[in-house]
């Protein structure tokens, strides 16, 4: 692999000189597992693993749950039923599947704006970032799909509503929620279409991680000084960075354990908190919810969707220069799927040189008010909308736009950044003092700065 | 930095199920205390056993428990009958059964592996999962704040809507409607089905109109959810498990680390 210096793997016995001469898959592990990797992360870089973790638990529950599980719409809800009441700890891999979905996306919350402080998404990681989007883009779908299996009310009503979305797109919109749909409405053909890309989709997720991670294992991962692992000779990599194992994957255990003292605490005592209670109604084409609301994960763009109305003059002037092909609905759908693209180019359109947020004094404030107007984006897509939550949720939608589109851009060079440290081990050495000959890639175990007891 | 984590923890917390639809009517929902609540609450057998009768002799005449099987009568955390409470009553049961009469179907006399009986004779929805499928706390603006101090106050909706009849009545498109304080709009068609002593308890229990409302309420909370006290057992095995390990996989990581911050080399 390229990128930092650092040891490789070198078969010691007969025996692994055999395997690695035929396949080198020790030396693969073993390089993955020891890849050098900054001393100075901090908490922010658990969520990669707790990802990970996710993912897995996911697919695990999924597939269990898949062989009880009946995708006709006759038999879905009952079938779900008969998961929760008749199959042994069925309870629990349901619970903890639809939990589980909650947990992923608090977690790629967190590393999406981990990555957007830290200036992870720039150079030489955009590659990284692009995956880790389309990562979340099937993660979205994923979800969707899956939230429409237990063919409940917010199931049903759920499709209808997001498909119709579909329906929006000028000449060809009704033709492609047909196509989707596999019929005029949602019904028998959306469900197993839905249940078989539900289970397709996370292997296309899987294989995905696995490319994300090769990516940044390419690069070397970004740190919370945005200064690069010097390169020149191993024992400087050596001064910056510690080896995968032990070092993080300890740290990630930990975190994670905590993480999921969370988890199973939520799974345990209010397993329904993040459903909605219509949920266990059946689905019913002839009666409509009250109000059709999305989970909380999806709520933020939702929001945006339904931002822009008919009276906000950008969607009037739209209307009239396009003629009326993009109309309010039109202009929410492409709202919504710009707000994710604007993220995706990133990259692109933040022109300042400084990776971390940590150094730049002006975009630390930008930065906290889209953190805000993420969670403000989230609360005002549950609202109904009526004044005030119209004004505020175009007033949140907009901002959502104008940091990635103007204040990105703009700050790259009105802005002036602080000094930053000339090396990781300097700002290791900063926060935990001098640390004399217990630098560099040591294992416990090893001969240490001082005597062991 | 651990605003960042406080601020994503935030997210979950703040926006949880939003998705609670602002109420737009003023529901009277009343905070009745249920054996059921907290982290170590479980199903008190007797209350459930008294629901269970209130269930049978009014609840039954027009709704359905279509995915309770009737086995689970003598489940453990649940009314907890014996083997041959459950067959006695299951015998008093008719159910439908699509396989007699050449596939005609029949009725027959149920069995425990039965599930109760489907009632569709006036429409009324089926109650195995309302306890679930209705919401008692909703906000304050969304936030889910009061859903999780409280809970999402299912059965405390059941509950207040048994006892919150105004005693109004009106008639609207050839039909009447009965005016209830606990229900969406105020105005509900099911008839007042629950009054002071229409079942007698063989525990002796009160049977006024509030104890039997909750007793069924309770009731209908364990058909939604069967599996309470199981789940909790096992968030609360879970928790103790991870808190070692977490304490466990600190220790390590500090002590692994130790060396290279330059604290003390363990």
């Amino acid at each position: 692999m390229a990128g930092i210096p650092h040891d490789h793997y070198k078969p010691n016995s007969p025996a692994e000189r055999w395997i690695e001469r035929r396949l080198p898959i020790i030396g693969l592990i073993y390089d993955t597992m020891m890849i050098p990797t900054p001393k100075n992360l901090n908490w922010m870089w658990i969520w990669g693993i707790v990802l990970t973790f996710t993912l897995v638990l996911q697919i695990v529950t999924g597939i269990v749950l898949a062989m009880h599980y009946t995708p006709q719409i006759d038999l879905a809800f009952a079938s779900v039923e008969q998961i929760m009441r008749n199959v042994n700890g069925g309870w629990a891999l349901r619970y903890l599947h639809s939990n589980g979905a909650s947990l992923f996306f608090v977690a790629v919350y967190a590393h999406i704006f981990r990555s957007l402080y830290y200036g992870s998404y720039k150079a030489p990681r955009e590659v990284t970032w692009i995956i880790g989007i389309v990562i979340y883009l099937l993660m979205m779908g994923t979800a969707f799909m899956g939230y429409v299996l237990p063919w409940g009310q917010m199931s049903f009503w759920g499709a209808t509503v997001i498909t119709g979305l579909f329906g929006a797109i000028p000449w060809i919109g009704e033709s492609i929620q047909t196509w989707l749909l596999g019929g005029p409405a949602v019904g028998n053909p959306t469900l197993n279409r839905f249940f078989s890309l539900h289970y397709l989709m996370p292997f296309l997720i899987l294989g995905l991680t696995i490319v994300h991670i090769w990516s940044f294992h390419t690069t070397g991962n970004n740190n919370p000084t945005g200064v690069e692992v010097r390169r020149t000779s191993k024992e400087e990599a050596k001064k910056d960075t510690l080896p995968f194992w032990p070092y993080f994957v300890i740290k990630d255990l930990f975190a994670l354990a905590v993480i999921l003292l969370v988890f199973f605490a939520i799974v345990g005592f209010i397993p329904n908190y993040l459903g909605h209670p219509d949920n266990y109604i059946e689905a019913n084409a002839l009666i409509t919810p009250a109000e059709i609301v999305p989970e909380w994960y999806f709520l933020p763009f939702y929001a945006i969707l339904r931002a822009f109305t008919a009276d906000v003059w950008v969607v009037i002037a739209v209307d009239w220069i396009t003629g009326g092909i993009v109309d309010a609905k039109f202009f929410g759908v492409i709202a919504m799927f710009g707000s994710i693209i604007v993220m995706a180019l990133a990259p692109w359109l933040d022109t300042s040189s400084i990776r971390s947020g940590r150094y730049r004094p002006m975009f630390k404030w930008w930065f906290a008010l889209l953190a805000l107007d993420f969670l403000v984006l989230m609360w005002v897509g549950s609202m109904p909308t009526v004044s005030p939550y119209d004004w505020i949720s175009l007033i949140a939608a907009a901002y959502w736009f104008a940091y990635f589109l103007v204040i990105l851009p703009l700050l790259g060079v009105i802005e002036k950044p602080l000094a930053r440290p000339a090396t990781i081990e300097e700002d290791f050495a900063a926060h935990y003092g001098e640390t004399g000959s217990a630098t560099g890639m040591r294992l416990p175990g090893e001969k240490s700065g001082t005597p062991a007891e | 930095m651990f605003s960042t984590i406080i601020r994503a923890l935030a997210a979950l917390v703040v926006t949880t199920s939003a998705v609670f639809a602002a109420d737009h009517y003023k529901q009277e929902i009343t905070d009745y205390d249920f054996s059921f609540e907290g982290p170590f609450g479980t199903f008190d057998q007797n209350q459930l056993q008294r629901g269970l009768k209130v269930y049978t002799q009014v609840c039954s005449s027009c709704h359905g428990l279509k995915f309770v099987p009737i086995r689970t009568l003598g489940d453990s955390g649940g009314p907890g009958f014996s083997e041959d409470q459950v067959k006695a009553y299951a015998g008093e049961i008719e159910v439908f059964d699509r396989t007699l009469a050449d596939g005609e179907g029949d009725y027959r006399t149920a069995t425990p592996p039965d599930v109760f009986p489907v009632n569709n004779s006036v429409g009324a929805p089926d109650l195995s999962l309302m306890a679930k499928a209705r919401a008692g706390f909703h906000g304050p603006l969304n936030l889910g704040i009061k859903q999780l101090l409280k809970g999402s106050g299912g059965p405390e909706y059941i509950a207040s809507l048994l006892t919150g009849y105004t005693g109004e009545e009106r008639e609207e498109a050839g039909s009447i409607l009965y005016g209830n304080k606990a229900f969406k709009g105020g105005w509900i068609s099911m008839a007042p089905p629950l009054g002071d002593d229409y079942v007698e308890f063989d525990d002796g229990a009160p049977a006024d109109l509030e104890s039997a409302a909750q007793d069924v309420a309770a009731f209908l909370m364990w058909t939604a959810e069967p599996k309470l006290a199981a789940r909790k057992q096992m968030g609360l095995t879970a928790i103790i498990m991870l808190a070692l390990f977490s304490v466990l996989l600190y220790l390590t990581n500090k002590r692994i680390w130790a060396p290279v911050k330059g604290t003390k080399d363990i």
